[in-house]
């Protein structure tokens, strides 16, 4: 489902001197469906990185990043921006909050972009946002006045909205007390159950052995030292 | 013996003036520019129907004149005058006697025939000036048929004052194409504008002269669910009883009375020589 | 899939000045394009020459006709083009001004791009004209007000109704939040997106807004000085900035 071979990437900042900063180079990884593959390493190394490399918000120097078939690297944008809707889901660290939104509609959102009629997505982000112990009067509300805990919750929601083959979680348990932990961990296995090909961030040691059935460790892919 | 040209103007801008008269005969409803004379009389009095009439006039010519309907208002009088002194054409007041009828703001009562000519003077020829100040624009609109923003003003009058509101002036369509501003003639007469004589407009001030020729097709516009109605005053005329003729609205004294009368002179005139008599006529029509 | 809109080699010169140049994109339906950059970068320029404004010293703006499939709207005759203009084609301006009819009352406005096509129904006209007063959130109280009573927010509304009542397929919009009020900014942006949306839109929009294009477009053109410099998915060209100018647009933004 999702394969990344020979992958690089670096960043150029032209207006800092020019200079180059590599961040990681010879990527191979390949997750099948069902899979759920966890990736460690120091801060810095490059983890999220990873990630948006296979979102397609980071460009790669390098290699091909395949999703479902689609080289990610060479796609044109509609390409990935169809890949985003139907196959490919991101929960990332931080929920970008889109002013006068009510929560209900965020996350029902992902479904009507793939044509669910109304009430069927909203009743799906409803269960969602009940099962993630937001209470029903925030439902109305945009998130921009929740706690950093609550968006988080609404992201995750979102991201699981819609049943995507592929998923990248970038930290899904952070700030998140025991009880919703454990709602998100069965989310994932949820997912996992139903074929989708997970890539996740997790520090939470527990919740990575408990979801991820292998690691992967980003140090690898360091850039050697310059000769 | 004048010292004048025949109708006052010279012999080439008589020519100009008759092919853009031929012009606009050609193409029903469209303004053609023309370079417009200075008459002794002022812009606003009727240099535009007076040069058209100038051009048109041949010596064996009849003449008749009316403003508003009336034969005998000071401006009438004047540009009759004018022409008796400067082309010695004969003169009349009678409708069915005129060869040439030189009109300000109305259609005449009497049906026209194929042998007679009416010339319309016009102020502002363009009729979406208002709505549309640019002339690059309304050109460009007229030439490509983009009468959108006509409706718009009907569409305004009806959100304004619960019908069209327009009364004189009322726009029309020529031949399914050219949209004209028919001169402020009441909108009672505009069903008029499909007749058999030929009829010439003449804006002096604008430049501009239009035609219709006899048999034209001429549709005023209106919406589906508000179609035109060509309304007058809900009376008689008070001389001469018709209820079919367009009316004048005179107030009579301060306590409010007033009286309706024909505002076409010669059709009231000679309805009353044919005995018809209104609520307040005298029988002039007694056996003679 | 046929591209709604393919832009080829546009070229647009002030004498020796560049106003645009060689510009050449795709854009397909449903898609929002962003084009940004500075003043003096071209994207006015560009945007005018794309929607037959100024006419382009060079190149081709092919758009996927209803009635004839692609057709290059650069050759087409006036009349034809003045038709697209008013039924496929919407331009949304920086200055509502620039846009309505500031004597005409709001129902008028919106109706008149209906008349214009032949609509001679006044109930019927007037029924879409409160429907869309509705839809960009104005009170259908108003329709008969003059947009020389509404706030500049509402005038730019009026223009985004104006302009789409006839289900246009491609919209151009020039700084459509220019000179508004920030909150009033942020509601215009969202009616927008969920016009966007819901119509299947596909709109060009030209800005110097970064946090514009951010919540409107699916990608992004960086001008500079006549030419383009990067383009690519918004998200993708705004965080993983390739070139130099881009990636000093980008960090000028000041975060709030």
């Amino acid at each position: 489902m999702i394969e990344l071979n020979n992958v690089s990437k670096s960043f150029t900042l032209h207006n800092q001197g020019s200079a180059v900063i590599p961040v990681m180079e010879r990527v191979n990884l390949a997750v099948s469906a069902g899979e759920c593959i966890g990736l460690v390493g120091a801060s810095g190394a490059g983890k999220s990185t990873l990630m948006r490399l296979i979102y397609g918000n980071y460009l790669a120097a390098a290699g091909e990043v395949k999703v479902g078939g689609l080289d990610v690297a060479q796609a044109e944008p509609r390409q990935i921006i169809a890949l985003r809707r139907e196959t490919l889901g991101y929960v990332s660290q931080f929920l970008r909050v889109v002013p006068r939104v009510p929560a209900l509609d965020v996350v029902a959102e992902p479904l009507l972009a793939v044509g669910s009629p109304v009430d069927a997505a909203r009743d799906k982000a409803a269960s969602l946002l009940a099962e993630l112990n937001i209470p029903e009067r925030l439902w109305s509300l945009s998130p921009t006045t929740f706690s950093g805990g609550e968006q988080q919750r609404v992201n995750i929601a979102r991201g699981f909205a819609y049943d995507y083959p592929a998923l990248l979680l970038d930290e899904p348990t952070a700030s998140l007390d025991a009880k919703n932990r454990a709602t998100v961990l069965r989310l994932i296995e949820g997912a996992k159950a139903r074929g989708a090909a997970i890539i996740g961030i997790f520090h939470d040691e527990a919740a990575r052995d408990q979801v991820c059935d292998s690691s992967i460790d980003v140090s690898a892919f360091s850039p050697q030292a310059a000769a | 013996m004048s010292d004048y040209n025949f109708a006052y103007l010279d012999e080439q801008t008589k020519r100009m003036i008759r092919r853009a008269i031929l012009k606009g005969l050609a193409v029903p409803g469209y303004q053609v520019p023309f370079a417009s004379r200075e008459m002794p009389m002022p812009y606003g009095w009727g240099t535009g129907g007076v040069q058209v009439s100038a051009a048109t006039l041949t010596p064996e010519d009849t003449l008749k004149v009316i403003d508003q309907g009336a034969d005998d208002t000071t401006n009438a009088v004047s540009i009759r005058k004018f022409f008796e002194r400067t082309a010695g054409v004969a003169t009349t007041e009678e409708t069915t006697k005129a060869s040439v009828i030189q009109t300000r703001h109305r259609i005449p009562e009497a049906e026209l025939t194929e042998d007679q000519i009416l010339v319309y003077q016009v102020p502002i020829p363009e009729p979406l000036r208002f709505l549309e100040p640019r002339e690059t624009e309304t050109r460009k609109m007229h030439s490509l048929e983009e009468y959108g923003l006509m409706h718009v003003k009907l569409y305004e009058d009806i959100s304004q004052h619960g019908d069209i509101a327009t009364s004189y002036a009322y726009p029309v369509k020529v031949e399914d194409r050219y949209v004209m501003d028919p001169s402020p003639i009441p909108k009672f007469d505009n069903p008029k504008l499909e007749m058999a004589a030929i009829q010439l407009f003449g804006a002096g001030r604008e430049q501009r002269i239009y035609a219709v020729p006899p048999y034209t097709r001429v549709v005023s516009l209106d919406f589906e669910d508000y179609p035109f109605v060509a309304s007058k005053a809900d009376h008689a005329c008070d001389l001469c009883g018709s209820e079919q003729s367009y009316l004048d609205e005179v107030i009579l004294d301060d306590a409010g009375n007033r009286m309706f009368v024909c505002s076409d002179t010669d059709f009231c005139r000679s309805r009353r020589a044919q005995g018809h008599v209104g609520r307040l006529g005298e029988n002039e029509g007694e056996a003679a | 899939m046929t591209p709604l809109l393919q832009v080829k080699s546009l070229t647009k010169m002030y004498g020796p000045r560049i106003g645009c140049k060689d510009v050449n994109f795709d854009l397909y339906p449903g898609e929002v394009m962003g084009i940004v950059g500075e003043s003096g970068s071209g994207k006015s320029t560009l945007l005018n020459a794309m929607a037959g404004h100024h006419p382009p010293d060079r190149g081709e703006v092919v758009f996927d006709t209803r009635a004839d499939g692609p057709r290059d709207t650069l050759q087409m005759s006036e009349p034809e083009r003045r038709m697209l203009g008013r039924t496929d084609w919407a331009f949304v301006h920086q200055h509502a001004r620039d846009g309505l009819r500031m004597s005409v009352s709001a129902g008028g406005n919106i109706g008149e791009r209906l008349m214009a096509v032949g609509g001679r129904h006044y109930g019927d006209i007037r029924a879409q004209a409160a429907d869309w007063l509705g839809r960009v959130e104005i009170s259908d109280a108003r329709i008969d007000d003059r947009p020389s009573a509404f706030s500049g927010g509402m005038q730019q509304r009026l223009q985004i109704a104006r302009n789409l009542v006839t289900g246009p397929r491609l919209v151009f919009m020039d700084e459509p939040t220019g000179g508004l009020d920030v909150s009033v900014q942020a509601r215009l942006l969202d009616l927008l997106r969920s016009l966007v949306r819901e119509m299947g839109l596909s709109a060009i929009i030209v800005t110097h807004d970064l946090a514009v294009v951010r919540l409107l477009a699916d990608r992004l053109m960086v001008m500079k000085d006549g030419h383009v410099v990067e383009s690519g998915l918004t998200d993708q060209v705004l965080d993983d900035p390739q070139h130099a100018y881009t990636q000093l647009l980008v960090s000028s933004v000041l975060q709030v």
